[in-house]
């Protein structure tokens, strides 16, 4: 096998995944947008939020599930908007009978609404139940590596720090701490809120996160289905790069071209 | 006789089925999750499931989110 066909499928709860950008369904224009964009950035896993049905809703309104159809996609329920283990647990049952016993689930429990940080409290005590109920554990986290790894032990399959608060875009703010959280983890890392751009993206999967997941990055873009698009790449691109190893970083220039043989004579 | 539904109040006739209810919304069919009194009612005892009054009933269905 050569160097470029080296096979490296993420795999949660023993499922393999081609694709290591994981992306949500909110705040898109329309459900067309959000199928377009989702369809660009090559997603396999794709996150849905669990709310009431409209008591007056039009019976023929189109529904998410026909444009993210679960037989082409895995869906992820979130527990998003829950403040206590209580609410987050009820959401994950909820979303379990409505999705055909499906148990894979993005766990979230907030803290409050002005920086959507994440409850820790409730979270390890929403995580413990869940677990025990046999829920497949997907859970967003602050960047501390002691709770990454109390969440992992806790037998959670994946951990998903997050780079900045949810919907900033302004980048993975302390990457020390993502770089002692990998270096701990046997779970996939993944980087879950505040990329902005491409480059946010790569630079986490540089570091050798397992994946990213982001919503607003691309619904917010200007032309949401080209930066759905352009998150595939960097996502790609930036996992190659973590795997071909980069240079180390030095201080000096080291000229490219060879010094010998020039016909330049240096005084 | 009135139930919850969804936070709000319903009116609805007595001995209704958590089914007819659904179909009354024009949710028949539809890709949704009821919790009855806050526990799940599973898709298959829709049709056998029987309200009574002051019952507490949440249908929720999968939206956009992140």
């Amino acid at each position: 096998m050569t160097e470029l066909e080296q096979s490296d499928a993420l795999v949660i709860a023993g499922r393999e995944y081609q694709s290591r950008l994981l992306v949500g369904t909110g705040k898109y224009k329309d459900l067309a947008e959000t199928g377009a964009a989702i369809a660009a950035s090559g997603a396999e896993i794709v996150t849905v939020a669990v709310r009431r049905t409209n008591i007056g809703q039009n019976p023929g309104e189109p529904n998410l599930l026909d444009v993210i159809s679960p037989d082409v996609y895995t869906l992820l329920p979130n527990t998003a908007g829950c403040y206590t283990a209580a609410d987050a647990v009820r959401t994950c049952r909820l979303a379990r009978e409505l999705l055909d016993g499906h148990d894979l689930v993005k766990l979230e429990v907030l803290g409050d609404d002005k920086t959507l940080y994440p409850n820790i409290v409730e979270t390890l005590k929403a995580a413990e139940t869940l677990v025990a109920d046999g829920f497949k554990v997907m859970v967003y986290t602050n960047d501390d590596p002691i709770v990454a790894q109390t969440l992992e032990a806790m037998g959670c399959v994946a951990v998903m720090p997050l780079g900045s608060l949810i919907g900033s875009g302004l980048g993975i703010l302390n990457p020390h701490n993502i770089q002692i959280i990998l270096e701990n983890a046997q779970v996939p890392i993944i980087v879950d809120a505040g990329v902005g751009t491409a480059s946010d993206a790569a630079i986490a999967m540089e570091m050798g996160c397992a994946g990213v997941l982001m919503n607003t990055a691309i619904a917010a873009a200007q032309k949401p289905v080209l930066m759905a698009q352009a998150m595939r790449k960097a996502i790609e691109a930036g996992r190659e790069a973590y795997l071909a190893g980069r240079m180390p970083r030095k201080r000096y220039a080291s000229a490219s071209s060879p010094l010998d043989s020039s016909l330049i004579t240096r005084a | 006789m009135q139930i919850y539904l969804n936070g709000q109040d319903h009116e609805l006739a007595a001995d209704t089925s958590l089914s007819t209810l659904l179909e009354s919304m024009g949710l028949a069919g539809k890709r949704v999750a009821v919790e009855l009194n806050l526990e799940i009612v599973p898709r298959s005892q829709h049709a056998t499931t029987r309200l009574q009054p002051g019952d507490q009933v949440e249908v929720v269905q999968a939206i956009g989110g992140g």
